[in-house]
């Protein structure tokens, strides 16, 4: 039932309706409203309920297992939520930084030094609204490093076919031709197609190391070696920062600029598609074109630098300073785990992806890539049922829901057929994962004997599987009123 | 270890099914020069001490009188709505991939597109964009895609609309050969003059940007507007004011077929002001150009037994299908900001709402003509307005800010670096949160800074 179907005409609620103050005679007639706009019309205690009602319909970290590769679905503690909210934070605008916000800003300027330490970087921003923002901010910087230097051939970005969208749809926005390029045996980028590759209009190539196939790749500074000779930059994507967090720094590894998701390795949550936080770090190279605002101490003054103090700056990406409230989440993670707990979230998100892949193994399930060890998250494929059962990555996922857990990504990254991305994370514990194991040790056998529940599942859900052809075919986008 | 459950046996068990002596094999693929020495990072806090922590940051900011808009505006918000917001259902789920497991996100995102649908007067909304500059961006790149008749990329933009986001705007499109032309104001009334935009009349114009309200909080002539863009085949671009749409006419009513895109920044609709994030920006079109629509949309179907659903759908527009050639490289957005804003406006409803603006409008109203009875102190434009306003007085703004501030007031936003040619103005927004006696108090200290110096 929608909210509009629990709407009466004349019901409200009436703590929040202001008094009726009359005309708005200051306004010429021709600028105003003549029709009401369908919002709802309910009592307090109606919407409360109903989008309460709602919230349960969800899987989320709070209440299921939500092993989705790539996207780092760990514990959000309650605690950054609650000191982000402090009225101090929430009630300061964002004009009255300088002025009124010391305290704000303290917190960023400490989260900037954190991050350039975590990650080797010169120097950090903190301006980008989430991980693509941070991408196009740095293939910005990359195509003005250039343009400064007059390098104007340099009109191709390469990008791994492993690579999440974000990367060639970020490189196509800041006006770069996408090349891609292969991936080995291994899961490693293919050296030879990259010495092919690269050249005189090479701008640079972006990464994600461990890459999406979920293994180090252990040629990275052989590929550094290979892009910076032909004259391009290494951007580097953060996305699986968990993985080596406190182990390894992009820029100990030949970055030259990276973006971080601190909706994934630093804990801020995912609140059904937003907000995140995409941070963006480089190297001296790149120091003067990073994006704006970037924070600096004067003193015992906290203040942003003006585009006049940064006249290369790639420029302003955001209305105002960035995602502050999901800033100050992630800074509170930080000072929670100190330089040891990190560590600690590296080598435990590694030690379950790789108790649990073994354990998938011995269930019967194969591994993408037997030979490698499993960074924080791996691969299996599911080809085997699809060849003999008929049963896809698709409905094995649609499987699990029924068990009471997410499903891992699907289909994604697109080289492995019917594969899972499954990313257990550092905060679940044994008991999780081997229930996990036993789940899917469950849905594999009633693959081989009853496939038809895997491919009508979900049937324990508010709806079964969806219409999504229809969906498209015939968009319904937006309630219309009778 | 703050948040890692294992015990000493978890660790020990795990190990020996890895066959490993410690987790440190683990990381053997990694070549050893690479690995870093121990980070230089401070001491780990327990929750207690980084609350401290917190607390004594939070107190450092000084809670001032907020008269300040210029893009963020201090509304009331109900208790309910970040209440519910902060489930964990909600704020620890993922984008909405497996529909069958988010039913909750996704519905509350189909109501959202239905609310600004109908609050636009538009077809369609997107699921969200980053806030209100980088939906401006956007709606520059989707208008020059959309516009079949325009070959040129030129993209009218007045200097009426906020400095932030067009210099948002020039960041975004910068490495797209756009050519972004801007449009005086008039001086007088502080409104693009729709007869200053006849030299560009018959010429090969992509879009035209509309604000409503303006940067200056004064109304522009909308009809006109769009009458002229779609006289001359350019997209009408509206950048409104949500809050605002509640009492003026909607973007898709404007001129005779109304604007071809509505977007704009959604934080007055039930968001903080958080020092400037997160907030969220919105985009809604005409049903002929979803498919230029960027970000995600959400669409009701039926399942296998036909009941109703919804899912994320017209995928095909986005990164992870068309990679290179999606029509936007956005993947996260702001999706717990829309949930906020959805029980928002359900809270408001549709009178809730149209109060809110208007208090607000007369708050601004009381507020200007308690300043210029003021002795030095004078309205700067002739035009209508809405909750904000320019002034300037005999003294230098930034003084009169000093001074406010002093007084506990933050006074609003200097206009000196963005418009120097408009003197010691200063824009100041009144909302519905303001008292009659704060409003008397404002006054009052500026006829005190003006008299005392």
């Amino acid at each position: 039932m929608l909210i509009f179907d629990r709407s009466r005409r004349g019901r409200a609620a009436h703590a929040q309706l202001l008094p009726e103050s009359g005309e708005s005679p200051a306004i010429p007639d021709y600028l105003l409203r003549k029709t009401r706009p369908a919002l709802p019309e309910v009592s307090e205690l109606d919407a409360v309920r109903h989008y309460t009602r709602l919230s349960q319909q969800n899987y989320s970290i709070d209440t299921q297992f939500y092993p989705l590769g790539s996207c780092t679905m760990k514990y959000n503690p309650k605690v950054c939520h609650d000191l982000a909210s402090l009225p101090g934070f929430l009630n300061t605008h964002p004009l009255g930084l300088e002025r009124t916000g010391q305290g704000t800003l303290a917190g960023l300027y400490e989260l900037q030094e954190m991050l350039a330490e975590i990650t080797g970087m010169a120097g950090v921003s903190l301006a980008c609204a989430a991980g693509a923002q941070g991408e196009f901010a740095g293939v910005a910087m990359i195509r003005a490093y250039h343009r400064l230097r007059d390098d104007l051939a340099r009109t191709e970005m390469l990008v791994p076919d492993a690579a999440h969208g974000t990367n060639p749809a970020s490189a196509s926005m800041g006006g770069f031709r996408v090349r891609e390029v292969a991936t080995d045996a291994d899961g490693n980028v293919d050296l030879t197609a990259l010495e092919l590759a690269v050249g005189p209009q090479t701008a640079g190539i972006m990464l994600t190391n461990p890459s999406t196939l979920g293994v180090f790749d252990q040629h990275i500074r052989a590929i550094a070696d290979i892009v910076h000779r032909a004259g391009g930059l290494l951007y580097y994507d953060g996305a699986n920062l968990n993985a080596i967090a406190g182990k390894v720094r992009p820029g100990d590894m030949g970055f030259d600029v990276i973006h971080l998701n601190l909706h994934k390795t630093f804990s801020t949550p995912h609140g059904g598609g937003g907000p995140g936080a995409g941070p963006v770090g480089v190297g001296d190279k790149l120091l003067p074109f990073l994006p704006l605002p970037v924070i600096v101490k004067d003193g015992s003054r906290y203040r942003m630098l003006t585009e006049t103090e940064r006249p290369h700056s790639i420029g302003h990406l955001v209305t105002f300073a960035g995602n502050v409230g999901v800033l100050l989440r992630a800074y509170v993670y930080i000072r929670m785990l100190g330089h040891e707990g990190l560590e600690r979230v590296a080598e435990f998100s590694t030690l379950n992806a790789n108790y649990l892949l073994k354990k998938l193994v011995e269930a019967g399930f194969e591994p993408a890539f037997p030979q490698r060890r499993a960074a924080h998250e791996f691969i299996i494929t599911l080809k085997r049922l699809a060849k003999e059962h008929h049963v896809t990555a698709l409905d094995f996922a649609k499987r699990l829901l029924d068990y009471g857990v997410h499903a891992p990504t699907v289909y994604f990254p697109l080289l492995i057929p019917e594969c899972f991305l499954i990313e257990p994370t550092e905060t679940e514990s044994k008991e999780a994962l081997d229930a996990f194991v036993r789940i899917m040790a469950e849905i594999l056998k009633e693959a081989e004997t009853d496939p038809d529940r895997l491919k009508s599942a979900p049937h324990s859900l508010p709806v079964r599987r969806l219409d999504e052809v229809r969906a498209a075919r015939h968009p319904d986008l937006a309630y219309k009123s009778e | 270890m703050p948040f890692i459950p294992h015990t000493e046996a978890d660790i020990r068990e795990m190990l020996a099914a890895l066959g490993v002596p410690s987790t440190e094999t683990l990381f053997d693929e990694i070549p050893a020069e690479l690995r870093c020495g121990a980070l230089d990072l401070p001491p780990a806090l327990k929750e207690m001490e980084v609350t401290r922590l917190m607390r004594a940051r939070a107190g450092q900011n000084r809670p001032l009188l907020c008269f300040a808009g210029a893009g963020a505006y201090e509304h009331h918000i109900p208790a309910a709505v970040w209440a519910v917001t902060s489930r964990g259902e909600y704020y620890s789920a993922y984008t909405p991939y497996q529909a069958e497991a988010s039913q909750g996100t996704l519905q509350v995102l189909y109501e959202y597109q239905s609310m600004m649908a109908s609050l636009t007067a538009m077809d369609v909304s997107n699921a969200s964009l980053y806030d209100g500059a980088t939906s401006l961006a956007e709606a520059v790149l989707m208008a020059v895609r959309t516009n079949r008749k325009s070959h040129s990329r030129r993209i009218l933009m007045p200097k009426t609309v906020h400095p932030f986001y067009r210099r948002v705007v020039r960041t975004i499109v910068g490495s797209q050969a756009l050519e972004l032309i801007e449009l005086p104001y008039d001086v007088e009334t502080g409104r693009v003059d729709p007869a200053s935009l006849e030299i560009h009349s018959g010429t090969d114009i992509a879009a035209l940007v509309i604000p409503q309200i303006n940067f200056f909080g004064v109304l522009e002539a909308v009809d006109e507007l769009t009458v002229w863009a779609a006289a001359n085949g350019a997209i009408a671009i509206a950048l409104v004011n949500p809050m605002a749409l509640a009492l003026l006419k909607p973007p898709g009513e404007w001129g005779q077929e109304g604007a071809d895109i509505a977007c704009g920044d959604g934080q007055p609709l039930g968001i903080p002001l958080s020092g400037g994030g997160p907030y969220f920006g919105f985009m809604c079109c005409r049903k002929a150009h979803v498919h230029q629509l960027p970000g995600r949309l959400v669409g009701r179907t039926v399942d296998m037994d036909g009941k109703p659903g919804f899912t994320l759908t017209l995928q095909a527009r986005e990164q992870h299908i068309r990679r290179g050639r999606a029509t936007s490289n956005i993947c996260t957005n702001q999706g717990l900001m829309v949930t906020a804003a959805t029980i928002y406006m359900a809270l408001l409803g549709p009178e809730g709402l149209r109060r809110v603006a208007l208090q607000s409008h007369q708050n601004t109203l009381s507020l200007m003509s308690s300043l210029t009875a003021v002795d030095g102190a004078e309205r700067v434009f002739s035009g209508p307005f809405f909750h904000e306003a320019v002034f300037r007085t005999r003294r230098p703004a930034s003084e009169i800010m000093d001074g406010l501030a002093e007084r506990g007031i933050l006074g609003g936003h200097e206009l000196a670096r963005d418009y120097p040619e408009l003197g010691e103005a200063i824009l100041v927004c009144v909302t519905e949160t303001r008292t009659q006696e704060d409003i008397e108090s404002y006054a009052r200290q500026i006829a005190s800074l003006l008299n005392h110096g």
